[in-house]
């Protein structure tokens, strides 16, 4: 089992992601600098959260074109499976291998809570270890997480079952959304169900020390189907 | 030559920055403002002296790198160093 992260300058949620894998898989995951056109030959490539480059341009743009992000784009294409969080779904977005945008948070807050979250299998490989409807407490932490994408888009979303992860109510609560995204995406797939970006953090909900462990669930889930 | 790339939000994209500043101007008793929209602008000095060349080369780094294409939309300016 090889899981590569690839880490900017800026990232830091780099070393959660790699304590969470070592922990779930009993091997250390292969650390890529973004500098490296090496990225090996890794059956799950983890984009982590952070800050890449300050956030400077736009969140994930600049990061979105280093070397190491061309060879993760040319992996996807190959069929590879990669999965983004947070920063890291805002550097997919801008690599082009997810749909839509991210934009600041409607309330123009940063965000950091934990939300609940409703899963849609849609039948996609990388949510293969998922269960539709599957129901998971992960947190947020974020200032540009507000799903956006134009009305044709998001019915192109909506109809591939590119949805993966929802925002619902926890206890019946009206503010289940924390961003304002548009139909409540909190993670979307790409069309070959192969690549994943989420903006909630599981490596931040891996025991009952912090708060529960929905993060291990839904990272082995993920892990163990891209060994498939 | 100095080239201006003006970016704002495409039709529709909603910008919470520009409606909290403008509830902010209302609240300051500026009726009259009926909107406000934010967006940025990135100067660069690109060494090129044909304005046809130095425009189209700044499109491609808009396209490549300084715009998101999906909820901004650019405009590229041009001032003549000579001018």
């Amino acid at each position: 089992m090889n899981v590569a992260v690839i880490t900017f300058p800026g990232s830091n949620c780099d070393r959660d992601i790699i304590t969470a894998v070592t922990d779930i898989t009993g091997k250390a995951p292969s650390l890529i600098w973004h500098k490296d056109r090496d990225i090996g030959s890794p059956d799950l490539v983890l984009v982590p959260g952070g800050f890449s480059f300050g956030d400077y341009l736009r969140c994930g743009a600049i990061a979105a074109q280093s070397p190491a992000m061309d060879e993760v784009f040319e992996f996807a294409r190959r069929g590879g499976m990669v999965m983004g969080i947070c920063n890291g779904f805002q550097i997919l977005i801008e690599t082009g291998l997810l749909p839509g945008a991210l934009i600041r948070n409607k309330g123009l807050k940063f965000v950091c809570r934990n939300t609940a979250l409703n899963t849609h299998q849609s039948g996609k490989p990388i949510m293969a270890g998922l269960e539709d409807g599957q129901k998971l407490i992960i947190p947020v932490a974020h200032n540009e997480g507000q799903f956006y994408a134009d009305d044709d888009t998001l019915k192109k979303i909506e109809d591939n079952g590119q949805i993966a992860f929802t925002y619902t109510p926890m206890n019946g609560e009206a503010d289940y959304n924390p961003n304002g995204a548009a139909l409540d995406i909190a993670g979307i797939t790409s069309e070959n169900g192969r690549v994943l970006g989420l903006m909630p953090h599981p490596e931040r909900m891996m025991s009952a020390a912090v708060g529960g462990s929905d993060g291990r669930i839904m990272l082995r889930a993920i892990i163990e189907a891209s060994q498939s | 030559m100095k080239v201006t790339v003006t970016i704002s939000l495409k039709p529709g994209v909603l910008d919470p920055q520009g409606r909290a500043i403008e509830n902010s101007l209302l609240s300051l008793g500026y009726q009259d403002v009926a909107g406000v929209s934010t967006g940025k602008q990135i100067i660069l000095d690109i060494n090129e002296d044909d304005e046809a060349r130095a425009i189209q080369k700044c499109a491609k780094m808009c396209e490549t790198l300084l715009v998101n294409t999906v909820i901004e939309d650019y405009e590229i300016t041009v001032e003549r160093e000579d001018a």
